[in-house]
C-alpha cells in the first residue's frame, strides 16, 4: 500500500519531537520532564517507520520507551523531588550558550540550502517487508565485529555496574 | 454499493484489510475487536466472580438477574454514576493521562493479534515485536498512576510494579526469540516475526511450536506463561495491587469511571498476552491437528464445535431455567432466562449453516484457546498464594532468566544439528590427516 500524506505526518512528528524536547528542558518536575522525553522518542519511532525501518522503530519503542525511560522514572520516583523544585533551572553562561546556538543554526542554515548537493538522494533498497532479515544479515554478517565489540562493552559495562553497586563482592 | 466496500469483498482477497489498504475494513474489524474484547471483559468479570466463588465453596453473585448473569452491567451503571475524586495534591494532568496510556497500549496490541488468516486488523512485518513493545508502554500508565496520586500505597505499588514488568519482560522476550527461531527452520531458512506468518509457519512444520523439539518448546511455552501472569500483574505475582498490604496498590487513590478503566486495561491486556502465547506456540487460529487428520470428513466434523458449543451452553441454559425457583417473584427473571437461552440456541442454528461455520471456524479456535487461557488465570488466583516480593525477583532473574537463555542456546544448537555434525565430522576428518 502506498504511504499516505507523508509529508503532514513527517511535519507533525518531527514538530511533536522538537516541542516536546523542549519541555524536557522547561519542566521544572522531572517527572513531567522524563513524560515529555518519552513523547519524543515515540515520534522518533514514528519517524524511522517513515524511512521504512520498521525493526528500527519497533526497538526503539522496546529499549527507549518500555525499558530505559522506566528505569529513568523508577529512579525519579525515588529521589527527592522538593529540593529540585526550589533549584535553578538555567545557569548564566551566555557566552558559550550564544556560540553553540549560532555553531548549530549556520550549520542547518547550510544544509538547508546546500543539502541537496551534500547527501544522495535515498533510495529504498530493498522493501520494507525486508527490513528485518536485511538488519540481521549486517549486523551478523558485514558488521560481526563492530557487533561484538559492542556487546563487549555492554557486558563490562554490566559488570562495572554490579562491582560499583554491591559494596562486598 | 461503493467500490470501497465491496473491493476486499471479493474471493481473491486472502489478505488482511491493513495489508489490502481499505481503510473502510479496517476501521469495521477496530470496531468489531473493541466492542468484542469489551464484551469478554464484561463476560470474564461475571465468570471470574462465579468460579472463584464455587471455588471456595460460595454462591457468588446471586442477586442480580438469575444466577447473577447482570451483576456486571449492574456494577458499571454504579461505576459510571459514581462521584469521580481526584486527590489534593495530586498531578492532574498525569493522574488523568495514566488509565488513557494504560487502555491505549494495551488496545494498540489488537492491531495484529491474528484472529484467523484474513481475520486480523493488518499484519506488519514486525508483528510479534510490535505487540512486545507496545504492550510494554503499559507499566509506564502503572507508574504514572502510582506517582501522580500523591500518596504512600500507590507510590509502592508503583515501584513494584516497574521492578517487576522490567524484570519478567527479558524472560519473556528470550522464550518469543525461542519461538521465532522455529520459525526460520524452512527451506529458504528465514524466519518472521508476522503474527500471521508465525502461524502459517506452525502449518507447514506440521507442528504447533509448544511440541516442537520436546521439551524445548514446551519450557519455552511454560516461561512465557510464567512471565505473562507477572506481566499483567495477575495472582500469584499481584503485588502492585496486593490488597493484604497496599490497599489496592497503584490504583488506590482512583474511583468511579477512572478505575474501571484499569480494570478494562487488566483484563484486554490478560487477553492480548494470551493470545500471543496462542499465536507462538499453540497453532493460533488452527483447529486441532490440522494436518494429522485433514480431509473433508474431519473439515466437516470440526466444523460442527461452533455450533455445538453454543448449542450446548443454549442446553445449559434452559435446564436452568426449568430449575429457577416457580415462586411468581422470579417470573421476570425466568422469563429472561429462557429468553438467553433462545438467543444463544439461535446463534448456535446459524452457526450450522456451512457457509457461515467456515467463515468463523478460525476465529472460533482462537477464541477457544483464549477462554482456556481465561480459565487457567482465574484457576491460578483461585489456588496459589500471593509470592513475596524477593521470592519475585530470584524466580524472575535466577530460574526463569537462566532457563530462557538454556532454552534458547538449546534451541539453536537443535536446530543446526545436521550442520554442526558436519562440522564436526569435517573437523575430525582434517585431524586425521595430519
Amino acid at each position: 500500500m502506498e504511504p499516505v500524506a507523508t509529508t503532514f505526518f513527517f511535519y507533525l512528528l518531527s514538530g511533536l519531537a522538537i516541542l516536546s524536547g523542549v519541555l524536557v528542558i522547561t519542566r521544572k518536575n522531572p517527572v513531567h520532564s522524563a513524560l515529555a522525553l518519552i513523547l519524543t522518542l515515540l515520534c522518533l519511532a514514528g519517524l524511522y517507520l517513515m524511512l521504512y525501518a520498521p525493526f528500527v522503530a519497533g526497538v526503539q519503542i522496546i529499549l527507549y520507551v518500555g525499558g530505559i525511560m522506566v528505569l529513568f522514572l523508577f529512579v525519579i520516583m525515588l529521589v527527592n523531588l522538593e529540593r529540585s523544585q526550589k533549584e535553578k533551572q538555567f545557569n548564566r553562561q551566555w557566552v558559550a550558550g550564544i556560540l553553540a546556538a549560532v555553531a548549530l543554526g549556520g550549520l542547518l542554515v547550510a544544509i538547508y540550502t546546500k543539502g541537496s548537493a551534500l547527501f544522495v538522494r535515498p533510495e529504498l533498497l530493498f522493501p520494507e517487508a525486508e527490513n528485518t532479515q536485511q538488519v540481521g544479515q549486517m549486523l551478523y554478517g558485514n558488521y560481526m565485529l563492530p557487533f561484538e565489540i559492542a556487546s563487549l562493552l555492554l557486558l563490562v559495562a554490566i559488570i562495572g555496574a554490579v562491582v560499583m553497586a554491591k559494596k562486598r563482592i | 454499493m461503493p467500490d470501497f466496500i465491496t473491493n476486499y469483498l471479493d474471493k481473491n482477497v486472502q489478505v488482511t484489510p491493513g495489508q489490502y489498504g481499505s481503510p473502510f475494513w479496517a476501521l469495521v474489524y477496530i470496531l468489531a475487536v473493541f466492542a468484542g474484547v469489551s464484551l469478554a471483559v464484561v463476560c470474564m468479570n461475571w465468570l471470574e466472580r462465579k468460579i472463584l466463588a464455587h471455588m471456595q465453596v460460595r454462591l457468588g453473585p446471586m442477586r442480580v438477574g438469575p444466577h447473577g448473569l447482570l451483576q456486571p452491567i449492574a456494577d458499571a451503571i454504579k461505576l459510571i454514576l459514581k462521584e469521580d475524586i481526584i486527590p489534593e495534591g495530586a498531578d492532574k494532568f498525569v493522574f488523568w493521562l495514566a488509565p488513557m496510556i494504560i487502555l491505549l497500549a494495551v488496545f494498540s496490541v489488537y492491531t495484529v493479534i491474528p484472529f484467523g488468516p484474513t481475520h486480523a486488523i493488518t499484519d506488519m512485518n514486525i508483528g510479534i515485536l510490535f505487540m512486545l513493545g507496545v504492550s510494554s508502554l503499559g507499566v509506564l500508565g502503572i507508574v504514572m498512576a502510582g506517582w501522580a496520586s500523591n500518596s504512600h500505597y500507590p507510590l509502592i505499588g508503583a515501584l513494584r510494579s516497574s521492578a517487576q514488568m522490567v524484570s519478567y519482560e527479558v524472560a519473556m522476550g528470550l522464550a518469543v526469540i525461542s519461538a521465532i527461531l522455529m520459525t526460520s527452520l524452512n527451506a529458504e531458512g528465514t524466519g518472521t516475526l508476522s503474527m500471521i506468518g508465525i502461524v502459517k509457519a506452525q502449518y507447514d512444520q506440521h507442528v504447533w511450536f509448544v511440541f516442537k523439539f520436546f521439551p524445548l518448546g514446551l519450557i519455552a511455552f511454560f516461561i512465557f506463561a510464567v512471565a505473562m501472569v507477572a506481566e499483567t500483574n495477575r495472582a500469584p505475582f499481584d503485588l502492585p495491587e496486593a490488597e493484604s498490604e497496599l490497599t489496592a496498590g497503584f490504583h488506590t487513590e482512583y474511583s468511579g469511571l477512572r478505575w474501571s478503566l484499569f480494570m478494562l486495561g487488566e483484563y484486554a491486556a490478560m487477553i492480548a498476552v494470551s493470545s500471543i502465547a496462542i499465536t507462538l506456540w499453540l497453532g493460533g487460529w488452527m483447529r486441532p491437528f490440522p494436518n494429522l487428520l485433514s480431509g473433508p470428513t474431519w473439515d466437516m466434523g470440526f466444523s460442527f464445535f461452533p455450533a455445538l458449543t453454543f448449542l450446548g451452553l443454549a442446553g445449559l441454559t434452559f435446564y436452568s431455567t426449568l430449575r429457577m425457583p416457580k415462586h411468581s417473584f422470579f417470573r421476570v427473571q425466568t422469563i429472561g432466562l429462557g429468553a438467553f437461552g433462545a438467543v444463544l440456541a439461535l446463534i448456535g442454528l446459524i452457526l450450522l449453516v456451512p457457509q457461515v461455520s467456515a467463515r468463523i471456524q478460525d476465529i472460533y479456535w482462537f477464541i477457544f484457546k483464549i477462554a482456556i487461557f481465561m480459565y487457567l488465570y482465574i484457576w491460578y488466583r483461585g489456588t496459589f498464594p500471593r509470592y513475596r516480593f524477593d521470592q519475585l525477583m530470584k524466580v524472575g532473574w535466577k530460574i526463569l532468566l537462566p532457563m530462557g537463555i538454556g532454552v534458547l542456546m538449546l534451541t539453536g544448537v537443535v536446530a543446526l544439528r545436521s550442520e554442526l555434525w558436519d562440522f564436526v565430522h569435517e573437523a575430525v576428518r582434517r585431524l586425521g590427516h595430519v
